[in-house]
């Protein structure tokens, strides 16, 4: 199987001495859906500049269908589309204007950039708006276009950086379906986010990046398996008699004091069991919340296991 | 991919360049014939019929290639300059950087659209002089050639000036502070004839000097220039600056982090 894209050892040191990338190496192979998650300032958008040479690397390789993207610049560059973070349109042009521009960056005859300007605003319903200027656009319209953009020489590979921030929920979901479906047709995928349930929706495999390290790296199940259990907190109207517990195989529990404790469910229990057995030993609940986020969780964990 | 790509990047860019100073016309083309028409009037009409003759010319004949080239120095400058920088302002330029355009496809694409404005606020001063002098050119090959070499060079200079620039202020000092008094010391409005040898020898030091003479050597037959240098120096001026502009394309200055 070929490798959308190789890393090894990837390295960032910025002008300000700032070492935003420290070692990373990543494969993603043709034809995944790949998420790169991290929370802010991990140097996803880095990692993602020096493969589009926005960034220019400290040290290490990059490799895009098996061709090094500095000895192979243009044949790299074909290869690839970038949907940047940040708006990186003039805002003075039109819609329309701004996707044939791309198409003539890509040396598209302009027969065919028409074809693939109207077919990829309309996929991404923006074939109203091509007389429009870009800055009248709305957010989510404006992240749209830049979807457009990068499509419009249909790359093999697309690279999103945080599609979805700031994306209304509704509009979320059919960007979801529209990727999903773009992925399907065998275009690689490999997007960031924050949302673990972003990654969980769409994603195969998932590496997972902080403070400029991989601390994960493997597939979007093997991650969820290990994910599974969960911290609740109870509040209970009723006194917990000190030396209470549950004495199930899957669930711990802490008493933090006599209105409250802390659960721990594994291993595909139930949250009614153990409901059951804090109403046998009369034990009335009044609230339940999750402790943590399950993204929270998976941080703390990895960030644990490599410390 | 296709095996035109380079001209079709390069036509690209070139059309995305005339379009953006066509839309904000009122700020590129007409200021510039204003000035320079003011210029023909104060200067040429109203002064120049006091001073008479200037380097065996009537004044207004001797100013009007000046101010000419003038007009397609400052524009070719200026249009690179304010739309590179507003390419890097507003990040469209990682349009470009991103994309398989090789840097002197770019580079020619923007020192095209430059000339393009400079030589269209030209075309526009120049038409408007011909109500104030008749000019009848002298030598049509020199004068073309000067025209779109000095075009060339300038064009070149703004794209510098927008690979280092970090703010607005950056783009306005150079053309303020150093292409001005270039500009205004260049044999625009006098002969050399006129200054002292010291001055004299400084003149010969400034570039735009040569230009402006050529060109009116071209359009009036006489100068104070000797037209093969002043060609020699236009070309050395070119391979320099476009040497330079791919180093620093290359090595990403400004663009690239
Ligand atoms: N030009 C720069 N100069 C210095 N430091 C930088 C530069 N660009 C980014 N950094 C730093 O590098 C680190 C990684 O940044 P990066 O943008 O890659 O993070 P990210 O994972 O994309 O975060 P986010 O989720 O917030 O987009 C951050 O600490 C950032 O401050
Ligand atoms: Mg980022």
């Amino acid at each position: 199987m070929t490798l959308a894209i190789s890393i090894q050892n990837l390295a960032k040191t910025y002008a300000n001495g700032f070492e935003a990338l420290k070692g990373i190496s990543l494969e993603v192979q043709e034809g995944d859906f790949f998420a790169l998650l991290g929370p802010n300032g991990a140097g996803k958008s880095t990692t993602i500049g020096v493969i589009s040479t926005l960034v220019n690397k400290t040290s290490g390789s990059v490799e895009v269908f098996g061709k090094n993207v500095d000895t192979h610049v243009y044949e790299t560059k074909l290869d690839f589309g970038v949907v940047p973070q940040e708006v990186n349109f003039s805002l003075f042009e039109k819609v329309r204007d701004i996707v044939m521009t791309q198409a003539g960056y890509y040396g598209l005859p302009r027969k065919l950039a028409e074809q693939r300007c109207e077919k990829y605003l309309r996929k991404l319903g923006l074939w109203e708006k091509r007389d429009e200027r870009s800055r009248t656009l709305s957010g989510g319209m404006k992240r749209r276009l830049m979807i457009a953009r990068a499509l419009v020489h249909e790359p093999k590979l697309l690279i999103l950086d945080e599609p979805t921030a700031g994306v209304d929920i509704e509009l979320r979901r059919s960007m979801w379906e529209f990727l999903t479906e773009i992925n399907n047709s065998g275009t690689t995928i490999i997007l960031t986010t924050h949302y673990l349930e972003e990654a969980e929706q769409l994603c195969r495999n998932i590496a997972i990046i902080d403070a400029g390290k991989i601390v994960e790296n493997t597939s979007m199940r093997k991650l969820l398996n290990e994910l599974d259990s969960q911290v609740y907190i109870l509040e209970t109207t009723s006194r917990i008699p000190s030396g209470f517990d549950l004495e199930l195989d899957n669930a711990s529990l802490e008493i933090v004091d006599e209105h409250c404790i802390e659960v721990t469910v594994s291993g595909g229990l139930s949250i009614n069991e153990v409901f059951a057995l804090f109403s046998k030993a009369d034990i009335k609940i009044d609230s339940m919340r999750n402790k943590t986020n399950r993204l929270e969780q998976l941080f703390l964990s990895k960030l644990e296991s490599n410390d | 991919m296709f095996s035109n790509h380079k001209y079709i990047a390069f036509e690209t860019i070139v059309r995305r360049e005339i379009r953006r100073f066509t839309r904000i016309w009122l700020q590129t083309l007409v200021p510039p014939a204003i000035t320079i028409g003011l210029y023909f009037v104060i200067f040429g009409n109203l002064v120049g019929s006091r001073i008479g003759e200037m380097g065996g010319f009537q004044y207004m004949e001797f100013i009007v290639p000046g101010l000419i080239m003038m007009a397609v120095i400052q524009n070719s400058y200026s249009n690179v300059v304010s739309s590179f920088f507003s390419h890097k302002f507003q990040h469209s330029v990682e349009e470009l950087l991103v994309s398989p355009v090789p840097n002197y496809i770019i580079l020619s694409g923007f020192i095209v659209g430059g000339m393009a404005r400079g030589l269209a606020v030209g075309t526009i001063v120049t038409v408007i002089s011909l109500f104030f002098a008749d000019l009848e050119i002298q030598n049509l090959f020199i004068t073309v050639t000067v025209v779109l070499l000095t075009s060339i060079v300038f064009s070149l200079a703004g794209f510098i000036n927008a690979l280092f620039a970090n703010s607005f202020d950056d783009i306005s000092i150079i053309p303020t502070f150093v292409l001005a008094p270039l500009i205004y010391l260049g044999g625009v409005f006098y002969s050399v004839e006129l200054l002292p040898p010291f001055w004299k020898f400084i003149s010969a030091l400034n570039p735009i000097f040569y230009m402006v003479n050529t060109f009116r050597y071209g359009i009036l037959g006489a100068s104070d220039v000797d037209v093969t240098w002043a060609f020699f120096i236009l070309c050395v001026f070119i391979v320099i600056l476009f040497t330079s502009c791919i180093f620093l394309l290359r090595r990403g200055t400004g663009l690239r982090t």
